[in-house]
């Protein structure tokens, strides 16, 4: 593996969801150690590229490459073992358990070995797997929810925890679905100062957002979807000027 | 120790055995309404190889447990890709078939019962629902607990983080048949005498209810709620007529009421709140110096 091998690489991707077409030949490649921003309007597809990257669908036709690895066959529980987890839109944790278990759930694939699942870490104080999900959280300025019931949290901390989950998997591939909608001005601010942080530490981020501002901020290069299929790519300045881009987006404040 | 309360506390050993072979599969999200049979098999497999093998109880009762576990595990690959209502059929019918071999079989008595010659004391009864009872709360501190909670709650997000969801869901089947074996091996060694129409669908259902009732989001739920359900109507004796009634009565309403069981897991952390702070700060502290 080269320093030129792509983080993610999609080739000629083809979905269909009971004869209609989601994904129609997209191929787009996410270069390692950048943000790249999944753009489009609604219904354009983005959310399915992930799933079929993180395998919840299976493609009709293309490949999907991580870190040089062909992950197209792979089934879904492997994947994010080749180095590409990823977070929700709609927030997936486990509302009834702590901060804390959510992320231990979060180090499965670093922690999987028979022995890891027997070992009763809960009675072992400051134990490794807790103790680095605690310097997590507080990197990431939420180390005082620690031990809260994830369910009680407002949504825009339950919006980080997800974030901090996923990175916890070891990946250098990162998926974000919409990882500003809801945050108020602030909590974007905070999110904004972890992404870059995650950049900096050499993380690839692939990021699906609907603020322009926010992608501005954080992403080098962006790639355009409508009705499935990539209308435009390269950096935002670029892309906004692209007339394709202005008809898909006509009518909206975005552009 | 009165004969009575040795007698009620010997039942309720047995039910918590029961209960927390039911609850394993449960943590997980699924529903095994045939956990009766499961002790069929460990007690009738225990109770030959005493009676005929002339094995000592403690090797024959162990492999009693691993001979339901191993029941379990062929049993739960093909009937674990069912889900929700039809599990809990599949496994309902299981239960019922079990049992019926059990009644046919002549070679363990066949409908006459089947008597059994060694003697488990009730001493011995305490120290095995002790023992299961240790093994599930440690089981409980492990991240495969948590791995149950996971896979019952989203299995899709614990399938991507890559957990096997198949194999949470069929090892924790398996270890609740073992369990079940375990508790009905002693069952037919304490009472010395076993029959198929013990391991009864009202035997699965009344051991589901008892997870139900106590809550399956911690390991005390089964343990509380096997011990309600026993000792409660030996309390409400003085009224005999009426103690199922209102025992039924109390049920519906509290399970209306309350419907995740009686111990919840932010039960413990409203109770461990205070002391869990000034943890909480400390390891911060400890954090930021690092």
């Amino acid at each position: 593996m080269t320093a030129a091998t792509p983080a993610l690489e999609i080739k000629g991707l083809q979905k269909s969801f009971a004869g209609v077409r989601a994904i129609r030949d997209l191929s787009f490649t996410v270069p390692k150690g950048h943000a790249t921003a999944l753009i489009g309007p609604n219904g354009a597809g983005k959310t399915t590229v992930f799933n079929l990257v993180s395998g919840v669908y299976g493609i009709d036709a293309g490949s999907i490459h991580v870190n040089g690895t062909d992950i197209t066959r792979m089934p879904s529980r492997q994947r994010i073992r080749s180095g590409v987890a990823r977070s929700f839109q709609n927030i997936r944790l486990m509302g009834h358990l702590s901060v804390l278990e959510n992320l231990l759930v979060g180090q499965h694939v670093r922690a999987s070995s028979l022995c890891a699942l027997i070992t009763p870490y809960r009675l072992i104080p400051n134990h490794k797997w807790k103790r680095e999900a605690r310097r997590a959280l507080e990197e990431s300025g939420l180390g005082q929810y620690a031990d809260e019931t994830v369910g009680a949290l407002p949504y825009g901390v339950r919006k980080r925890i997800d974030l901090v989950r996923a990175t916890l998997a070891g990946a250098n591939v990162l998926m974000l679905d919409e990882p500003a909608a809801g945050l108020n001005p602030s909590e974007t601010n905070a999110l904004r100062d972890h992404l870059k942080a995650l950049i900096a530490s050499g993380l690839t981020l692939l990021v699906v957002e609907h603020d322009m501002h926010f992608v501005d901020s954080i992403c080098e290069n962006v790639v355009v979807l409508n009705f499935g299929e990539k209308i435009a790519e390269g950096p935002l300045s670029v892309v906004r000027k692209d007339p394709k881009v202005r008809e898909a987006y006509i009518g909206s404040d975005e552009e | 120790m009165s004969g009575y309360l040795t007698g009620v506390l010997v039942v309720l050993a047995f039910n918590v055995m029961a209960a927390y072979a039911v609850y394993l599969p449960m943590a997980a999200g699924q529903l095994n309404l045939g956990i009766a049979g499961f002790m069929a098999v460990g007690a009738y497999a225990a109770a030959y190889l005493t009676n005929e093998m002339m094995w000592p109880m403690w090797m024959a009762i162990p492999i009693g447990s691993a001979a339901a576990g191993l029941v379990g595990i062929l049993i739960g690959i093909p009937v674990l890709r069912t889900h929700g209502i039809y599990l809990a059929l599949a496994t309902f019918a299981l239960g019922q078939v079990i049992a019926a071999i059990f009644l046919n079989l002549e070679v363990v008595g066949g409908a006459a019962g089947y008597p059994v010659t060694e003697f488990a004391s009730p001493y011995v009864v305490f120290a095995a629902a002790i023992g299961v009872t240790l093994f599930m709360v440690l089981l409980s501190r492990t991240r495969y607990a948590l791995y149950l909670t996971a896979v019952k709650s989203d299995p899709t997000v614990a399938d991507l983080m890559g957990i096997s969801v198949r194999g949470i869901q069929v090892s924790a089947f398996a270890l609740g048949a073992a369990v079940a074996g375990f508790g009905g091996a002693f069952y037919a060694h304490h009472y010395n005498f076993i029959e198929a129409q013990h391991f009864s669908v009202l035997l699965s259902v009344y051991t589901v209810l008892y997870v139900l009732f106590g809550g399956t989001q911690t390991v005390w739920g089964p343990l509380v709620g096997a011990a309600f359900f026993t000792l409660v109507p030996e309390l409400l004796r003085a009224s005999e007529q009426w103690r199922y009634a209102l025992f039924a009565m109390f049920i519906i309403v509290f399970m209306a009421l309350r419907p995740q069981g009686l111990i919840t897991a932010s039960l413990f952390r409203i109770f461990r709140r205070r002391p869990k702070a000034a943890a909480g700060t400390e390891a911060q502290g400890k954090g930021a110096s690092a």
